[in-house]
């Protein structure tokens, strides 16, 4: 699937959600099962900055295409960033520099888009995407 | 004293705007008082006069508007220092805030006081406003930061603090409530040991001037610094507070207009007190408006306040026990309405979130006070802090969003 169609996918799943609680619960269960990260990995090099709670995230390229995992010490944190890795691993660096993430907006998480300290989605995908453009430039060269 | 009655309450919190409104559909729970307090029509109203109708620069033209702008700040400054009770007017410098009175002084008694081998004592909960200050101005000068540590309850041991005078400090910088952990520290009697040894004191009241009766003669501290926006006023002001003997000899720390006297392209006399410290165009309107919500907090009565508040805490420590695996943060014996807690299991930015659709406003994170969370050894915390406008029922709300992001997230 593209990364289109996986948000496409994750948008029709969180429509089925009556309130904010099946959300949430939903979100938590995702945090339970983020790929977790390998622990020699979760080092101050991996934490992204502007989090609250701690994120650690790891990026691998393989075959053209780069691979992410990560954790949290706060399991919403941890759900969020395994909803990103849902979206963007797995996927070429540019297919992941041009994806938009109006998505997060439309499955009705935008509070977790101000670009705030304690809010971390932003940083994390600008992470992602940092990373992205790190691989690119190396296959281009 | 009692504190306040059902039909008090609800006659506060109508003057209160910013309290009537829903979050995600549910009627707001404001309980993140220690960061900023809302504010009341009078000290709004007040801030939209100035900008209507007296707008103006201060102490500069002999026109009508200035002068009306004028003696009006000035009245600001004689509300301020009876507040506090200050022995004079001049002893009140404004600043933008508590950040910035710290700053002042730091700035100031660099030069000053503080040089190499000297050392300022602070204690292990101090904000980093009244932190890191004193820690790089110890780096820049050479001097040594001494720290008197908490003990698990989150209290000061006045023991050590005792033998830590004896090395001879040249400033004692103790906040006087501690925002992370509630705790109040028995500040008049550290002042007067630290005087014992002939130590100045500079108290951080920026947790306390808006829950209890502050009087700086009574407590003879020689430095008070407190920002406006804790205490119902508009943000972008504060106070220092200063003893005149310090303040006199104290050389500026800004310059500019406003703070001078003479000035030659070679030479510059500096204006009298308080000019010299007041640098530049004021925050008129802020101080105004910091001088309508000292209005109203005589007239509500800071007793009455502070013992709603105690109820209000109180009633919120007996409650949250029966949270599964809650833990506080900060045990002292004497508090003030500040909780800061975690949950086994749980990360306090989880918590905060929840809670947040629920309507509940609390702060999650370290409080701008890492070496306590460092002290005691957790991520940050959650913490829910009172104000006069607070209720019964909206502990009740909080208590059970908690229970219930809790059940949530185990
Ligand atoms: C104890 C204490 N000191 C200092 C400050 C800093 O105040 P301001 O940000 O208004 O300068 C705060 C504010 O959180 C505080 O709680």
């Amino acid at each position: 699937m593209t990364i289109q169609e996986i948000q496409e996918q994750i948008v029709n799943e969180f429509s089925l959600f009556e309130d904010w609680m099946d959300k949430y619960n939903y979100l938590i269960e995702m945090g339970k099962e983020v790929p977790r990260i390998d622990e020699r990995y979760k080092t101050n090099n991996h934490l992204i900055s502007g989090c609250q709670s701690r994120v650690w995230l790891h990026a691998e390229n393989r075959d053209g295409k780069i691979y992410f995992t990560a954790d949290s010490d706060a399991v919403i944190t941890k759900g969020l960033v395994n909803l990103l890795i849902r979206v963007f691993s797995g996927h070429s660096p540019e297919a992941i520099l041009e994806a938009d993430t109006d998505f997060i907006e439309r499955i009705g998480l935008k509070e977790h888009l101000s670009p705030t300290r304690s809010n971390g989605l932003v940083s994390m995908v600008k992470q992602m995407k940092l990373y992205a453009q790190v691989y690119k430039l190396k296959q281009d060269n | 004293m009692n504190g306040l009655n059902i039909s008090e309450l609800n006659e506060l919190r109508q003057q209160f705007p910013a309290l009537h409104q829903s979050v995600y559909g549910k009627p707001l729970v404001y309980l993140d008082n220690a960061a900023t307090t809302q504010k009341p029509q009078l000290v709004i109203d007040r801030i939209t006069k100035y900008y209507s109708s007296e707008n103006c620069n201060i102490h500069r033209g002999v026109h009508y508007l200035s002068q009306v702008a004028t003696a009006a700040f000035e009245a600001v400054r004689a509300n301020v220092a009876g507040f506090i009770h200050a022995a004079k007017s001049e002893e009140i410098i404004f600043t933008k805030g508590t950040t910035e009175a710290i700053n002042l002084l730091a700035g100031s008694l660099a030069g000053f006081l503080i040089g190499m081998g000297d050392s300022v004592l602070v204690t292990g909960m101090e904000h980093h406003s009244n932190l890191v200050p004193w820690q790089q101005l110890c780096k820049r000068n050479h001097a040594k930061l001494l720290v008197a540590q908490l003990d698990d309850k989150g209290e000061v041991s006045l023991e050590q603090f005792g033998k830590l005078l004896e090395q001879k400090p040249k400033l004692v910088a103790i906040t006087h409530i501690s925002n992370a952990l509630g705790t109040i520290n028995p500040v008049k009697e550290m002042i007067t040991m630290a005087h014992a040894n002939d130590i100045p004191v500079l108290i951080d009241g920026a947790q306390s001037v808006a829950h209890m009766r502050v009087d700086v003669q009574d407590l003879d501290c020689d430095f008070f610094a407190f920002s406006g926006h804790k205490m119902y006023g508009p943000m972008g002001v504060g106070v220092l507070y200063g003893k005149e003997k310090w303040l006199e000899q104290m050389p500026p720390w800004q310059f500019g207009g406003e703070m001078v006297d003479q000035v030659s392209l070679q030479e510059t006399t500096f204006n009298q007190l308080p000019f010299k410290f007041e640098a530049g165009t004021p925050n008129v309107a802020g101080v105004l408006g910091l001088g309508a919500a000292i209005d109203f907090l005589n007239q509500t009565g800071l007793e009455k306040i502070g013992k709603h508040e105690q109820q209000l805490l109180d009633l919120a420590i007996k409650k949250l026990q029966s949270v599964q695996g809650i833990r506080f943060i900060g045990n002292a014996n004497n508090r003030a309405g500040v909780i800061s807690f975690i949950v086994d299991g749980t990360h306090p930015t989880d918590i905060g979130i929840l809670v947040d659709k629920m309507g509940v406003a609390v702060r999650t994170g370290h409080h701008c006070a890492q070496p306590v969370m460092t002290r005691f050894d957790v991520p940050g915390t959650v913490r829910a802090s009172f104000a006069l406008y607070n209720t019964a029922e909206e502990v009740e709300v909080f208590v059970s969003a908690v229970q219930k992001a809790v059940r949530m997230l185990l």
